[in-house]
């Protein structure tokens, strides 16, 4: 379980591209060690949500903190805070150009100056765990989704950041190859790592969970167990949005 | 007697000469094309500016040159600025300001799409890292897009080369002319020598343009992604 030490706060976040708000004042937080899964129909800001907690979108008000430090305001080293956040993508970008080891080389060796040898030691521990070290100087066009996906996490997690954020890491993939890069997620939590994932794979959801959020129309509707959300959902949006992933045969 | 126009080529120093036509041929052309890439890097960022100005300037600018044939501009430029302005241009030099303004447009709208061409996730990829502004655009942005580019502008300096054969209509003595040149002196004793210096000068631009056209497209399957 995790602690209750609070590593990243956001208090009441406001998001507006300019046609109304996509997020209505959001607050929440994340503890050390903690599974947060963000769920919500298409559309409803979970995505977003995400891209503000590491600048990759701007806000309209409210503030976010990591490790007690304001991140939302005008002097925010974003170069710095993003080490600290690790992110990754649906559409598992990685840099073309590059092998995959030194996809996984550039953040620490060029943005945190670390020594590559030491990097390289743990890049290769690292994809050994992921089960792809003999693709360690392939390109990533020589890779499955699936596998591309789990270079992408490396990628993250070798800048030995404080919490990960996952968006949707699984939607482009083949059914397939969804499992794999779900159970590198699942070994992380278990490790220890503070993670925020959102996804639509509900079942994953619930075994990866500490704490489940409902998000919908911009604003957090139901926050809870996974236990309780999924059997006992509270709110009726939350009931109507499950009821979407049943197949009731009359 | 066909088989003896051929010995035209031999006679004194006239394939030297072709040589040095083909000389004044590749200068031209390495002068333009140099210029086209400074000036197209530079015209191609500004195409990417999402102002209507000057969207709408640069998209005329490559229109009209597009548009226009070669030789009219080399007109233009070559005879209109005498005419008109009383600036004596050297033929060799209209050839290269003609050159250099087409080949800039043409480059421009290369570095233009390569440019665009690369996802917004790369640039997000980049950051997510860390990655300041400087190192994003130095390992990860410029990196793809020349790898895009290079392939492109090298088909690009092949068609400027080629179409050098036109500056012979005003006056510049390149490879078209030196050839003319000496089927003309040989008239009278070598008829049938047209077929054989213009057969050279067919094989000299083959081979100026063909090991360029083989890198081109070496790179561009090296750099599949």
């Amino acid at each position: 379980m995790y602690s209750e030490e609070k590593l990243l706060e956001i208090h009441n976040l406001v998001k507006d591209y300019g046609n109304g708000p996509i997020l209505k004042g959001v607050s929440l937080d994340i503890h050390k060690g903690e599974v947060l899964v963000v769920i919500g129909p298409s559309g409803c800001g979970k995505s977003t949500l995400l891209r503000c907690m590491n600048g990759l979108e701007s806000i309209k008000s409210g503030e976010i903190l990591l490790d007690g430090n304001v991140i939302t305001g005008n002097k925010t080293k974003w170069s710095e805070v993003r080490q600290k956040i690790g992110m990754v993508f649906q559409s598992y970008d990685l840099f073309p150009h590059m092998s995959v080891i030194d996809n996984i080389l550039l953040g620490p060796v060029k943005v945190q100056k670390r020594d590559k040898k030491d990097v390289e030691k743990e890049a290769e521990i690292l994809l050994e765990r992921v089960g792809l070290l003999e693709k360690k100087n392939v390109y990533p066009r020589q890779l499955s989704g699936g596998q591309k996906q789990r270079v992408a996490i490396v990628r993250a997690l070798i800048m030995h950041p404080e919490i990960m954020l996952f968006d949707e890491v699984t939607a482009a993939l083949d059914p397939e190859m969804v499992r794999e890069v779900l159970d590198v997620m699942l070994e992380l939590a278990k490790n220890g790592s503070t993670m925020v994932i959102v996804t639509h794979e509900m079942q994953f959801a619930r075994a990866v969970a500490d704490r489940v959020v409902f998000l919908d129309g911009g604003e957090i509707v139901e926050t809870d167990t996974p236990e309780n959300f999924f059997t006992a959902p509270k709110t009726e949006r939350a009931q109507k949005f499950l009821n979407t992933f049943t197949f009731d045969v009359k | 007697m066909q088989d003896l126009g051929i010995k035209v080529l031999f006679m004194g120093n006239n394939f030297w000469r072709l040589l040095g036509g083909l000389g004044i041929t590749i200068k031209i052309s390495l002068i333009a094309v140099a210029i086209s890439i400074v000036l197209g890097i530079f015209m191609g960022m500004i195409m990417t500016v999402k102002n209507p100005v000057t969207k709408a300037v640069t998209r005329i600018y490559l229109e009209f040159v597009r548009i226009m044939p070669q030789l009219v501009l080399l007109f233009i430029v070559y005879f209109g600025a005498t005419k008109t302005f009383g600036i004596n241009l050297s033929g060799q030099l209209s050839a290269v300001i003609v050159f250099a303004f087409w080949g800039t447009a043409e480059m421009g709208d290369l570095v233009r799409s390569a440019l665009i061409s690369i996802p917004k996730h790369q640039y997000e990829s980049g950051e997510a890292i860390g990655l300041t502004r400087i190192q994003l655009y130095r390992y990860i942005i410029i990196p793809q897009t020349l790898r895009r580019l290079i392939p492109l502008s090298i088909n690009l300096a092949t068609r400027m080369i080629k179409t050098t054969s036109l500056i012979v209509l005003i006056g510049v003595v390149e490879v078209m002319k030196v050839g003319q040149q000496i089927i003309e002196a040989n008239r009278y004793t070598v008829p049938n020598s047209a077929l054989w210096i213009y057969g050279t000068i067919f094989f000299m631009y083959f081979f100026t343009c063909w090991p360029i056209s083989l890198v081109s497209s070496w790179l561009e399957k090296k750099w599949a992604n």
